[in-house]
């Protein structure tokens, strides 16, 4: 039987080890590329 | 229904996706979720397949609503009543560890849509002095407290118009920080009309992250950025920088240009900055008042949304091939993004990242430059005004108006703070038109990323 859903990210927002980071030694958002429109959903851990 | 899932649908290039805002797993949905979605928070499951059976037969509905309460028994989506606890935003610590260097509050060229009013932001043009850049960087160690990982953007107006003090800045920073255990990584923003090899020798020596601005097509490019003379700069900058990124194995770049109203199809500029050779590309809407005739308007939103879209499409038919590129905005990873902490806090301006004057003040941000009554202080006095510090400590998504609300708050986290101040006079007001745009770009991207992970499985499966 065909699925009517199809899972492609699983979660991650809610993770324990997500939740519980916090470390700051991400790059400052607005540094990278924008400089006028930030996205902080598109920074990448440094962990 | 028992349960209440808080979640955004949304279509991109017809296909439909499903966001768990609280969980952040994403899902493609047929148009029978769709539906049973649209009741899915406000009736019981028996409502549900009464009102849909005009259109399903009742197994399927029975199906559909079934793989639901697998996904929701499994964690895949959430229950609202077990919703992990998100009010976890108070900042901590009284760390800088970014620094905007305003080395040049001059500029070279006359963009027309320049947020620095051509360089020196409302106040007289000036060279930041190696005196005033070396204070800089002893405040940003100083206050960067256990962290690592600095920061330092050097910015303008031009930077590169005062490039041998920005060149003993580097070698000031790297020698404090090799003493103090810290790493501070170099970035450039310059419009590359001084890009010469020399400079690019030095950047690539330096290992340094560069911003190059140029805004797609010819036409595009030279409406907007000219030089003093009123002429237009695209054959100047292309020259400088194709071979400029091709010597760095286009590595640590974005080629970063600006869509106004007069370019509302930015698409074919991401596509013509893609057939010059680049692979890293951002592009990104122009901020200003609604009396400029460049400035975007909420009537303009049709055509901006669209072309979200098309970018995504052209954005899927280049992956994979010679011509993939990278569009800044679509990187969202799914599985290992920033922490949920950072998502709630924003981007950190005016206490974790400050910008530099060439006279030593401090401001929240380079957008806030010039704005007097947003003076934290200065490189040589510290901090004088902290309530202004904590004001912008205190802007998250659950003081912002309206965020703790959206479905995109976890990574649009509260939006800019200055284009807030700009059109609504409050850091906690964001801008209803960036809030659209961002809204939409995002959907693109969690489409693009989605189809990226769907690909992936067909390949492995």
């Amino acid at each position: 039987m065909e699925k009517h859903i199809k899972v492609l990210a699983k979660p991650e927002l809610n993770k324990t080890n997500n939740v519980a980071k916090g470390c700051g030694e991400c790059q400052a958002s607005c540094q990278s590329a924008c400089k006028t429109s930030c996205t902080v959903g598109n920074q990448v851990c440094e962990k | 229904m028992v349960q209440k899932l808080e979640i955004h649908k949304f279509k991109v290039a017809n296909k439909m996706y499903l966001l768990d805002v609280n969980a952040g797993s994403l899902l493609k949905i047929d148009q029978l979720i769709w539906d049973i979605l649209d009741l899915y928070n406000d009736f019981s499951r028996e409502e549900i397949i009464l009102t849909l059976q005009a259109k399903y037969d009742k197994q399927q509905i029975e199906d559909g609503l079934a793989e639901l309460e697998e996904l929701i028994k499994e964690g895949v989506l959430l229950d609202q009543k077990n919703q992990s606890p998100n009010e976890m935003c108070s900042v901590k610590g009284d760390v800088i560890k970014a620094l905007c260097l305003h080395i040049a509050h001059d500029c070279n060229l006359r963009c027309s849509y320049c947020f620095a009013c051509e360089g020196n932001f409302g106040g007289t043009a000036g060279l930041m002095s190696v005196e005033t850049g070396k204070a800089a960087l002893d405040f940003l160690l100083a206050h960067s407290g256990k962290r690592h990982n600095c920061e330092v953007d050097f910015f303008g107006g031009e930077p590169l118009l005062n490039f041998s003090v920005l060149k003993e800045i580097v070698e000031y920073g790297k020698r404090i920080g090799h003493q103090r255990g810290k790493n501070i990584r170099f970035t450039l923003t310059t419009n590359a009309i001084l890009l010469d090899q020399e400079v690019q020798d030095y950047l690539n020596k330096e290992g340094f992250s560069v911003v190059l601005s140029l805004d797609g097509r010819k036409e595009t490019n030279d409406r907007m950025r000219v030089d003093k003379g009123n002429n237009g700069t695209y054959e100047r900058i292309v020259e400088r920088i194709v071979p400029f990124v091709e010597g760095r194995n286009h590595t640590n770049y974005y080629v970063r240009g600006t869509y106004t109203r007069y370019n509302l199809d930015f698409g074919a500029d991401v596509a013509h900055l893609v057939n010059l050779g680049f692979k890293q590309i951002s592009v990104e809407p122009v901020i200003g008042s609604v009396e400029q005739d460049y400035a975007l308007r909420e009537d303009d939103l049709p055509k901006i949304y669209a072309e979200y879209e098309r970018l995504s499409q052209l954005y899927l038919e280049l992956y994979d091939t010679d011509k993939e590129f990278s569009f800044f905005h679509f990187n969202i990873n799914l599985d290992q993004g920033p922490c949920l902490p950072r998502r709630l806090v924003g981007c950190g301006a005016g206490y974790e990242y400050v910008a530099v004057t060439p006279e030593g003040d401090i401001y929240p941000c380079h957008q806030f430059v010039g704005r007097k009554e947003f003076r934290l202080g200065s490189v040589f006095t510290g901090i004088e005004n902290p309530a202004i510090r904590e004001e912008f400590k205190n802007a998250n998504i659950y003081t912002k108006e309206g965020c703790a609300e959206c479905w995109a708050r976890y990574y649009c986290s509260g939006g800019c703070h200055a284009n807030a101040h700009l059109f609504n006079g409050s850091i906690l007001k964001p801008d209803q038109l960036s809030c659209s745009i961002m809204k939409k770009r995002l959907e693109c991207a969690l489409a693009v990323q989605g189809e990226l992970l769907e690909r992936s499985m067909r390949k492995y499966n």
